[in-house]
């Protein structure tokens, strides 16, 4: 449960590497034009952005197979986005449209998508993990060999259901893989000043989870991590915790004046962008090329204006609809 | 009959009144009553006004009698005898066909005369609307003397209107007892057979009118520009609750053209027109329900447009309420009908027996109005007139729609 | 059900177990789990033997994490199973509230219909048992305010046989609360008794002169009082709510009709209670029926005591109902 980096850097695959670098560019990118739209109004509520933290959803998603299911945070759009959820759907969610991969009811933070078993975008922290426990219950009784990946921030470790989880998960050996995106800050309350012990490992060990810290800001060895840790939950050995360091470069929510970090602090991590690191590494390899980049910019930027474009032409729910979806369709209500 | 409204004093303070004067009169919901005193005096205090609601056997005047006469000179306030012996008040005349029937009152819980709120159920309220009952009259014996739906249904099941005899022996120096001057009323009707009752008044009167009026019609479009105009600029003044409406101009114009041509205003009757001093105009106002009724705002040729509008609303409220006056609807002396909000342009109207005239007005629609060779769009009204050519021919009729005309290009002096 | 169909004795507490023996028999995926529902026979041993006739699979006993086994039945409910979550008693409830309020009931909409989550939790609610201020709330009151749940109160035999079956048949988050005074309820139950509908009322005692609403754990009191009062040329009705959400609205409209007169008997305190919400439907759709105004039997609005004779003092009781109804009835002309 120290650390899992591997003493020497392993030789990448040019195809993989690339389609990695192509996830994260989407979701960078994807993410800034959010921002844009947030300025110009077009969303609206809470907007939280996941820049600076890319490599954690994009490396842990390559372990997922398309029977898997994911239980996110309000920090989602990033993992419905490498999950393969439509940057359209996405995009019209947050417009409010009922072409929405959620109809307009869940917004930016509940992002929701059968297809794709991704099972939202819950906005309570630590809300989301018995959810999964549950599907994990639900696959393990059917006997079905699916993972249930669920995602939750460093913040969560100081809620009960944090607690219960790992317990409960562990008790009944259940296919859970725990990623705890630990970007150090539960809004503004840093990790230190909210836990007595910041080891969030030593917290999943205790309820006999293995446990392993990851260089969330390295894609390479967030999926190698996801890979093994996913193989061993798939395999029936019950659920895995992976701790992801990883940072926010953006604030909290748009409403964030960041007063609780320091701009140094900021920045230091900005060094370590997954995007950039990655790329001197893919260069360094002769993997990358200017034309490489210069390609994947285009096709990220083709496909927000696509995404922009069809939540533009979106349409708003008819009033009548308005309590639709409170209860089943045929159900009574 | 246990209730009544107060809507006409014959006497005033100070007036000598003998045994058998009328000297009021009281409305139901079935006719008009007229008051009779038992007792000579001089009035002293009018104790219930005119519009007010009492029940059978309030105090509606004190009486002064000629022992208690004051020194000559200013009028001295009376207190009320303490306590009247109750053989002091004057008996109902004549005789009701059953026998007095005396209301004890609760002891503790006597319902208050409704001047205030009303403590009755909402069940008992509609049973109460249903069955026809005034509530004024209604004893409550439910929490806190509330009216209860038995205890509307008691009073409307008293069939036999007998008049109860003063029940206020601690206030009265004299009470005046209503006297029936109408058959007895028929015990409540359910509403359905009130609807059918109206349909078959509707029927006999406009059967009658048709049959014994030979009606004239005549029609005049009147540019309402300046009126629409003038009252869009009034109403700019005034706070929303006193704003008028032009329907008001048009029936002020009514009566004051009616004046020039006194033809219109009056009754047939007695094969000869009986010409009204007073303007009395009956307003048309359909019910919700089906069928209509056209209540008089009395005098209205010397009312401001504020007390018209005033009427007019008041008019409206009570005729869904179902609390009209029965002079109201007796004594109009012509009738307005305005079709406009239903979409109607022209109203070829029915006048009311014994009325000979009936002034019809439809929507106000913008067209083209020709005027000193230029052509422009203008809203316009068209006033029509249904006359009786027993009372009058088409050259006054003629007139009076002039009149009418006139009078609405110069509203600010209606 | 045929004139010779047979009948047997039988309690509210083995009515209730032969419903979850009838669905864990009928459906796969069905499964039970709650605190010691297996090896203890169920806290008031509802359970008891189902453990030894099912298995620890389907028979599950959880740890005491009220809001990771709650959310552990949603997840699993979305994960195509069939759970039966029982809480102890709707004041342990409490601690899985996020779960149900902000997952359970939230979820279909949140996902724009995409999510539907049935789920059956039960509870044991009410007092009448020197329990005191923790275990002795009627909170489904509570539970009723939330759009996208229902609410059940299985008051009679047929009801605690029958509306388990139903509930689980519905596509939505069920909640069914049983009193704890019901459980040694005797009497007969006719032995092909089955499902029941779950979302109308039911008239009890037909009646004339007033309209005693009620369900759950008042409903024998309000019988009882209904016969006192019968006693003293007074024609109550009786009905049964049975549904607390959704509230057949309807049906009190109609009894209310009838009687011009209502009384409502609820375990529950009077502020901001269901019976406040009965009292304002009845305002708004039956205002001109009303002859006197609406009365309310409910319990004190203290933390339920310990000793008897306040415990006694604090709910309804059968001489407060009766005396309510005699002096508003007592009062008509």
């Amino acid at each position: 449960m120290t650390s899992s980096q591997p003493s020497q850097q392993p030789l990448l695959e040019r195809n993989h590497s690339l389609y990695l670098l192509r996830e994260m560019l989407r979701i960078r990118r994807f993410e800034e034009k959010c921002a844009e739209l947030y300025s110009a109004t077009k969303i609206r509520g809470f907007l939280h952005l996941y820049i600076g933290e890319e490599a954690v959803a994009v490396g842990v998603m390559q372990a997922l197979e398309p029977d898997d299911a994911i239980v996110a945070t309000y920090r989602e759009h990033g993992h419905a986005l490498a999950r393969g959820v439509s940057p359209g759907a996405i995009m019209a969610e947050m417009y409010g449209k009922q072409e929405g991969c959620s109809r307009g009811r869940g917004g930016s933070m509940h992002l929701f998508d059968a297809a794709t078993r991704f099972y939202g975008g819950n906005a309570i922290v630590g809300g989301g993990l018995p959810l999964a426990v549950g599907l994990a219950l639900a696959d393990k009784m059917q006997g079905r060999q699916r993972v249930t990946a669920c995602f939750f921030g460093e913040g969560a470790v100081a809620e009960g259901e944090f607690h219960e989880c790992m317990n409960l998960a562990a008790l009944w050996k259940l296919p859970v893989l725990f990623c705890c995106e630990n970007n150090l800050y539960a809004m503004g309350t840093a990790l230190k000043r909210s836990e007595s012990e910041i080891d969030l490992c030593l917290k999943a060990t205790s309820y006999e989870v293995p446990a392993w810290p990851v260089d969330g800001m390295d894609v390479v060895a967030v999926e190698e991590a996801a890979q093994r840790a996913a193989a061993a939950v798939r395999a029936g050995g019950g659920p895995y915790f992976l701790e992801f360091r990883t940072y926010r470069f953006r604030a909290h929510s748009m409403f964030d004046p960041q007063l609780y970090r320091d701009k140094q602090e900021v920045e230091a991590w900005k060094e370590r962008d997954p995007l950039n690191t990655f790329q001197v590494r893919l260069r360094e390899q002769g993997l990358l090329e200017d034309a490489d980049l210069a390609r994947l910019e285009e096709e990220a930027a083709a496909e927000i204006t696509r995404a922009v474009e069809f939540a533009e032409a979106g349409t708003w729910e008819p009033l009548e609809d308005l309590t639709k979806y409170v209860y089943s369709e045929g159900a009574r209500s | 009959m246990e209730a009544g409204t107060l809507i006409q004093w014959l006497v005033k303070p100070g007036d000598a009144v003998k045994r058998g004067d009328i000297i009021a009169v009281v409305d139901t919901e079935k006719a008009a009553i007229e008051i009779e005193v038992f007792q000579a005096g001089v009035i002293q205090t009018i104790v219930v006004h005119v519009g007010e609601t009492v029940p059978v056997g309030a105090v509606l005047a004190l009486i002064r009698t000629d022992g208690e006469l004051p020194a000559a000179g200013a009028p001295v306030e009376v207190k009320p005898k303490p306590a009247a012996p109750p053989e002091a008040v004057a008996k109902p005349a004549p005789p009701p066909p059953a026998p007095p029937r005396i209301e004890k009152p609760a002891p503790s819980k006597a319902p208050q005369v409704p001047s205030g709120r009303l403590r009755i159920s909402p069940l008992a309220m509609r049973t109460a609307v249903e069955l026809g009952v005034d509530l004024a009259t209604v004893q409550g014996t439910g929490p806190d003397g509330a009216i209860t739906k038995a205890d509307v249904e008691r009073a409307a099941s008293k069939a036999a209107p007998a008049v109860a005899p003063a029940v206020t022996p601690a206030a009265a120096a004299a009470v005046v007892k209503p006297a029936e001057v109408v058959p007895p009323a028929r015990p409540a009707v359910a509403p359905a057979d009130r609807q059918a009752a109206m349909r078959k008044a509707i029927a006999a009167a406009m059967s009658r009118s048709k049959r014994e009026i030979p009606h004239y019609y005549l029609g005049t479009p009147i540019d309402m520009g300046r009126a629409l105009a003038w009252l869009q600029a009034e109403n700019l003044k005034r706070p929303v609750t006193e704003r008028l409406l032009y329907s008001v101009l048009l029936l002020k114009a009514v009566a004051l053209a009616v004046q020039e041509i006194p033809e219109m205003n009056g009754f047939w009757v007695d094969g000869a027109f009986k010409r009204s001093e007073a303007v009395h105009v009956g307003v048309a106002i359909s019910l919700r329900q089906g069928g209509l009724i056209a209540p008089a705002i009395h005098d209205l040729d010397k009312k401001s447009l504020d007390e018209i509008m005033t009427n007019l609303r008041d008019l409206v409220k009570r005729v869904r309420a179902g609390v009209l006056r029965s002079s109201e609807i007796a004594d109009a002396t012509l009738t307005v009908t305005s079709l406009g909000e239903q979409g109607v342009e022209t109203v070829f109207g029915v006048i009311y027996p014994p009325q000979v005239a009936l002034v019809g007005f439809g929507k106000v629609v913008e067209r083209p109005w020709a005027a000193n060779g230029m052509v422009g769009a203008k809203p316009v009204l068209m006033a029509t007139l249904a006359a009786d050519h027993r009372a009058s021919d088409g050259h006054r009729g003629g007139l009076f729609l002039a009149a009418l005309d006139r009078l609405l290009q110069e509203p600010e002096k209606l | 059900m045929t004139a010779e169909a047979k009948t047997g004795r039988i309690t509210y507490r083995e009515a209730m177990r032969t419903a979850l023996r009838e669905a864990l028999q009928r459906d796969e995926r069905v499964f039970l789990m709650g605190e010691d529902v297996g090896r203890y026979g169920g806290c008031f041993a509802v359970s008891k033997g189902l453990l030894e006739e099912f298995g620890p699979e389907r028979i599950r006993d959880t740890p005491l994490s009220e809001s990771a086994f709650v959310g552990a039945g949603i997840g699993a409910a979305l994960g195509g199973m069939r759970p039966i979550v029982e809480i102890m008693t709707v004041n342990f409830s409490l601690l899985a509230l996020d779960q149900i309020v902000n997952n359970a009931a939230t979820i279909l909409h949140m996902s724009g219909g995409q999510f539907n989550i049935p789920l059956v939790i039960r509870m044991t609610t009410g007092a009448g048992r020197q329990l005191a201020a923790q275990h002795s709330h009627s909170l489904e009151g509570w539970y009723a305010h939330i759009p996208g749940i229902k609410v059940l109160t299985p008051a009679t035999l047929e009801d605690a046989r029958g509306m388990l079956w139903t509930a689980l048949q519905d596509p939505d988050p069920v909640l069914i609360f049983e009193h704890g005074g019901l459980y040694n309820l005797e009497g007969e139950l006719a032995a092909d008794a089955g499902a029941v509908n779950i979302d109308k009322a039911a008239v009890r005692r037909p009646g004339t002169d007033v309209s005693l609403i009620t369900y759950g754990g008042t409903l024998g009191k309000t019988l009882q009082a209904a016969e006192e009062l019968a006693g003293m040329s007074i024609n109550a009705e009786v009905l049964d709510l049975r549904s607390l959400r959704p509230l057949d609205t309807a049906s009190i409209l109609e009894s209310v009709t009838r009687t011009h007169r209502t009384v409502i008997i609820d375990e529950g305190w009077r502020s901001g209670s269901i019976s406040a919400e009965i009292s304002a439907r009845i305002m708004e759709g039956a205002f001109y029926e009303l002859d006197v105004p609406v009365a309310r039997v409910c319990s004190a609005e203290v933390p339920m005591p310990y000793s008897r004779h306040l415990e006694e003092a604090a709910l309804p009781q059968v001489r407060t109902i009766v005396e309510t109804v005699r002096q508003m009835v007592g009062s008509r002309g």
